[in-house]
Formats: C-alpha cells, sequence, structure tokens
C-alpha cells in the first residue's frame, strides 16, 4: 500500500479548474516533487493534501485511510510554508515546542526534544531568540525543525528555498536531501525550478494546466520527455518539426523540413506521424571538423551565433535551411582559444538514440 | 529664506492649535473668577471642583459610559474586524463603516427615535448602547488593518502543527492582533468620553456626561471650574493617546 494515494482529484475556482483529475501514489520514504509552472495547480494540490482547501471530487488516502473527514490538526502531515511563518511573537524555542503543545507532551519532554532538534538544525544557542532576528537560513531551519518536530508521516514543502539566495539555496538543497535520507520522512516538495527538482527528487510530477503531464524518475524526466511540455519546460531543448518517413523495429527515420533525413530511436510511431524531435544541447557534438560515428546524424552548418557562458559556450548551429540546432561545448582545457566565430563552418553530430521523438 | 517661512508658518500652526489649551490651563490656575486677566496661582479651582457633587457625577458617569462602551465595542468591533479580513463580503464593510461617515447629528436623531420607539427610557443605558454603536466601525477598522498586516499563512501553520481554529485564533492570531485591538480600545474610549452631539440627543433629562456638564456650566459663564475639569480631561485624553500611539502596529513583534 502507497503512504498517499491521491485518486481524481479535481478543486475548480469558479470557472478555472486548478487541479484537474489528478491522480499518483506516493511511496513511504519517497522525495517526491511537484514541478510546474505557476498556476500549474500543484500549490492547491499540496494545500489540498494539508486539509486548507478541499477537493470538489476525487480521494486522498494516507496510509489507507480517507484524509476527507479529518480536519487539518488531526492529519499527520505537517507543512514548511514558502513564508515560512514562523510565529513572529514567540521565541525561537517556543516555535519549535508549539506542535508538541498541541500534543499535550510533558513539560520535560517538550524541553528535551527542543534541545535536540534545535542542535540538529546547529542553531543551539539561538532557542531564546525571536524570528526576526535570524537570517533567512535560520529560520528556513527553524520552519524545518518545526515541521519535523513531532515526527509526521508525510512532509509538504511549499517553495522553501525560493526565498534564499542562490549560493545558500545550493547549500540547503544538500542539507535537505540528507536531512530526508536521515529522518526517513517522506516529503513532497512543491517547486518550479527545474534544476532543484531534478537535483532532490525521487520521483517528479510535471504538472502543468491542473495535469500531470509526465511522472517519473528525475533522468527519465530528462532523457525520455513524454511530451513537448516537459521537452520545453525541463531543462533547455532543441524541438524541431519532424514526420516520420521510415518506421523500423526500433529506429526510425524522420524527415525535417530544410534538413533532410534523420535517425532516431522509434518509441512506437507509425510511418506518416508528424511530431517534433527533441533533442538536448549537451547531447550534440560539434566541432570544425568531426569524424562521424557509428550511428551518428553528422550535418555541416555555421555557427549562427554563440554564448560565452563560463563552464560551456552554447553555440546555435545553423544547419540546412532555416533550421537552427542548439550545442554545447564544454570549456573543459584551460584557456583554450575559441575556435569558432560567427559564421565559420561547423560539423555537428548526435547519436540516433540522443533524439526522442514526440507525436503531436 | 523659504526654510524660515516653513518653519515660521509650522510654529504659526501649531500655535493657533495649542495656544488656546496653554490658556486654558493656565486659567484654571488663576486666582480669579475670570478668565481675564491674571492674578496669581491657586489650586483653588480644583477644590471646588472636588467639591461639586453635580460635576463629580457626570465624571463618574462618563467614564462608566466610556468604560462601558468601549469594552463592548471593541469586543464587537474586533469580531467585525475579524469577519471583514476573513470573509469577501459586499455588505458587511458598507453597515460597518458607514456610522463613521454619517453625521454625528443623523446618528443623534436617529438612535432617539429608535429609543422612544421602542419605548427604551432615556438615560445612562440609552447614552450606552448609542456610544457602543458609533464606536464599533472605528475599532472594526484599526483591528482590519492590522489583521491584514498579518502574514495568512500564520494561522494556517497553526492549524498545520495540530492547533484547533480555536487554539489557533487564541495563540496565534490574537496575540497578534492585540496592539490592534488595545488601540481600538483607547480609541473608543476617547472618542466616547468627549461625546457630545449624540450623547445630547440620547442622554434624557436624568443622566449627565461631562461634555454636557461642562456646556450647561459656560451656557451661564466660563468659570475657571470648567477650566479645571477640561484640564484633567484633557490630560487623561492625552495619556491615552500616547499609550495608543505607542502601540502603533509595530512597536509588538520579534523586531
Amino acid at each position: 500500500m502507497s503512504l498517499l494515494e491521491i485518486r481524481n482529484i479535481v478543486r475548480r475556482f469558479g470557472d478555472f479548474t486548478a487541479v484537474d483529475g489528478v491522480s499518483m501514489n506516493i511511496e513511504a520514504g519517497e522525495f517526491f516533487t511537484l514541478l510546474g509552472p505557476s498556476g500549474c495547480g500543484k500549490t492547491t494540490l499540496l494545500r489540498m493534501i494539508a486539509g486548507f482547501d478541499s477537493p470538489q471530487s476525487g480521494e486522498m488516502f494516507l496510509d489507507g485511510k480517507d484524509l476527507a473527514s479529518i480536519a487539518p490538526e488531526k492529519r499527520p502531515i505537517h507543512t514548511v510554508f514558502q513564508s515560512y511563518a514562523l510565529f513572529p511573537h514567540m521565541t525561537v524555542a517556543e516555535n519549535i515546542a508549539f506542535p508538541l503543545r498541541m500534543r499535550k507532551v510533558g513539560k520535560d519532554e517538550i524541553n528535551e526534544k527542543v534541545r535536540q532538534s534545535l542542535e540538529d538544525v546547529r542553531l543551539a544557542d539561538r532557542g531564546g531568540r525571536y524570528p526576526g532576528e535570524l537570517s533567512g537560513g535560520q529560520r528556513q531551519r527553524v520552519a524545518l525543525a518545526r515541521a519535523l518536530v513531532n515526527r509526521p508521516r508525510l512532509l509538504l514543502l511549499d517553495e522553501p528555498l525560493a526565498a534564499l539566495d542562490m549560493k545558500l539555496r545550493e547549500q540547503m538543497q544538500l542539507e535537505l536531501i540528507n536531512l530526508q535520507k536521515e529522518v526517513g520522512i517522506t516529503f513532497i516538495y512543491v517547486t518550479h525550478d527545474q534544476t532543484e527538482a531534478l537535483a532532490l527528487s525521487h520521483r517528479i510530477a510535471v504538472m502543468n494546466g491542473g495535469k500531470v503531464e509526465q511522472l517519473d524518475e528525475p533522468s527519465k524526466i530528462y532523457d525520455s520527455p513524454k511530451n513537448r511540455f516537459v521537452a520545453d519546460f525541463i531543462g533547455t531543448c532543441n524541438l524541431i518539426d519532424a514526420e516520420v518517413s521510415v518506421a523500423g523495429e526500433e529506429k526510425m527515420v524522420l524527415q525535417i523540413r530544410g534538413l533532410g533525413e534523420v535517425a532516431a530511436k522509434n518509441p512506437g510511431a507509425s510511418c506518416g506521424v508528424k511530431g517534433i524531435l527533441a533533442l538536448r544541447p549537451e547531447k550534440v557534438r560539434i566541432g570544425a571538423q568531426l569524424v562521424p560515428g557509428l550511428d551518428e546524424n553528422h550535418f555541416k552548418g555555421r555557427v549562427h551565433d554563440f554564448l560565452y557562458m563560463g563552464d560551456v559556450t552554447v553555440y546555435i548551429v545553423e544547419v540546412g535551411e532555416g533550421v537552427h540546432i542548439e550545442a554545447l561545448l564544454p570549456n573543459s582545457a584551460a584557456g583554450r582559444p575559441r575556435i569558432l566565430a560567427v559564421g565559420d563552418p561547423v560539423e555537428i553530430s548526435w547519436r540516433y538514440d540522443a533524439g526522442t521523438f514526440l507525436d503531436g | 529664506m523659504s526654510k524660515k517661512l516653513l518653519a515660521a508658518s509650522g510654529i504659526a500652526v501649531y500655535a493657533f492649535l495649542y495656544l488656546p489649551l496653554v490658556v486654558v490651563v493656565a486659567y484654571s490656575f488663576n486666582n480669579s473668577k475670570l478668565n481675564a486677566e491674571w492674578v496669581g496661582f491657586t489650586w483653588h479651582w480644583y477644590q471646588v471642583l472636588l467639591s461639586d457633587d453635580t460635576m463629580l457625577k457626570a465624571a463618574g458617569n462618563s467614564l462608566l459610559i466610556a468604560l462601558t462602551a468601549s469594552l463592548a465595542s471593541t469586543m464587537l468591533g474586533t469580531m467585525a474586524g475579524y469577519a471583514l479580513y476573513r470573509y469577501k463580503l459586499k455588505l458587511l464593510p458598507v453597515l460597518v463603516m458607514a456610522p463613521l461617515a454619517i453625521p454625528e447629528i443623523l446618528v443623534g436623531v436617529s438612535l432617539l427615535i429608535f429609543f422612544v420607539a421602542i419605548n427604551l427610557t432615556l438615560g445612562l443605558l440609552s447614552i450606552m448602547l448609542s456610544h457602543i454603536a458609533f464606536c464599533v466601525g472605528f475599532v472594526a477598522i484599526v483591528v482590519r488593518s492590522r489583521l491584514s498586516g498579518m502574514d495568512e499563512s500564520l494561522p494556517e501553520a497553526a492549524r498545520d502543527l495540530g492547533a484547533t481554529p480555536f487554539q489557533a485564533f487564541r495563540l496565534v492570531t490574537l496575540p497578534l492582533i492585540a496592539p490592534g485591538i488595545i488601540a481600538g480600545a483607547l480609541l473608543a474610549f476617547t472618542l466616547s468620553i468627549d461625546d457630545f452631539v449624540i450623547t445630547f440627543f440620547t442622554a434624557g433629562v436624568g443622566a449627565s456626561t461631562l461634555p454636557l456638564q461642562i456646556y450647561s456650566m459656560i451656557k451661564i459663564a466660563v468659570t475657571p471650574e470648567v477650566n479645571a475639569i477640561s484640564t484633567l480631561l484633557m490630560l487623561l485624553t492625552l495619556f491615552l493617546i500616547v499609550v495608543a500611539s505607542r502601540l502603533s502596529p509595530d512597536s509588538i513583534r520579534g523586531k
């Protein structure tokens, strides 16, 4: 039995359908992420799991128990809010003690647990401070400590890192991964940041327009996006209109206007189907001259534009008529001169199975 | 040049506002029956005041009315303010705010007609009810503005962490809006203690309040006794205003 079963949840606000028939199972011990652009329904879904909102139809089961009739305070589910929602009139220690007080835990036990939990988040000396006196990262850790102190079955995190600057965010991502491993509590994490989702999660549900577009492990989401939205939303991706001209059992040949024939692996499409070829820039090799390998697509073109990013250079190569393909060249060798300029002739190639054909 | 002009006009404005008050206070210590020329210092008028039974009775009434009215209107106004914040209703704001804008004289007349219609004898009770009625709106506004400055996820976080709706209100919402509630109560108290127009219509013959008593005294002559009671009243309201301003939204916070 899954820890949390979500079945056909629908939530409408007037004419707007925020969550449109979402179903998913979340397993115990999982770091699960709801990823999507703002307005995709991820926060609404999270609020329904917490109990602040209820669906018009559909069901949710936690450990097999129907959540519909359980008030938010009775659910063994805690939330880390985007604003942290630390009580400003209580000290850090009082904030962490709050959920224990609500459960009528004895005074000595509360003190011991608060002390332990302050130590866990490296804030042992800050128990007497007020939240307003802490830095953003410290507040974040207090919010986590407070939500975890009475060991919920499920922890919901609503974009908890959005307010932090980038350096701190990366550090907190590592801390979150370690924390989740340590406590073994199931996390449901909401974010619109795809790199964060890829870095943290065991599984990701990509949401758009109230629906789940794809639910899979991060590497599968990245390498084999199921449709145009996922390919486009996660990372950068070349999306090239294509039509299947030969459909083999494992491979296929795509006809691309202005470019010609391209080999790709066949996800099960038949001849004549129109769609797009999704190709990650880092899977495209680029050089002044390339020796094409076995099973590789190989094209000649010109550098249309490039962006020097420090660690890599992004080249936009014009191949054929009006077809632009983005390719990444790592700036690995220190001090290597930039050999390609705008207008230079270049060659690009990629293995047939680097690209994914998406119909529709 | 323009800076000096600005300073001068500033001083002139404050002089216009406060000089009359200074004169009132000063003459309350004047050893003369007339507010005309300074003769000498005396506590005499305060002694007269303390032995004036009608005046003391009126002062007692005023305090009793102001306390009751501010207490009751604070409770009702807090609830109204919470409802205004919590539910986005169309009619409620109008109902709560309208008495603030309606001319006092209209409120006074309509309350009088209402009390007569329901056969309520005019007196302390009718004054109290009237004061509660016009104070509720002010309290509601102060409380609502305090609430709308509060992070909405705070009461939700309390629920999330195991608090019942009532516990969430008592342990999180209430302490956070307490400065607003206290400020509202003080506002209601000062509004009530110096109200004349509405009180005049709803007092009847039996009960008198300080403003009514002072008014009836100056119909004859402005004696220094009026100055003395005015001075005391001023001190009380000044004290309340200082307390209220200390409790402005940002004063009670972690920061």
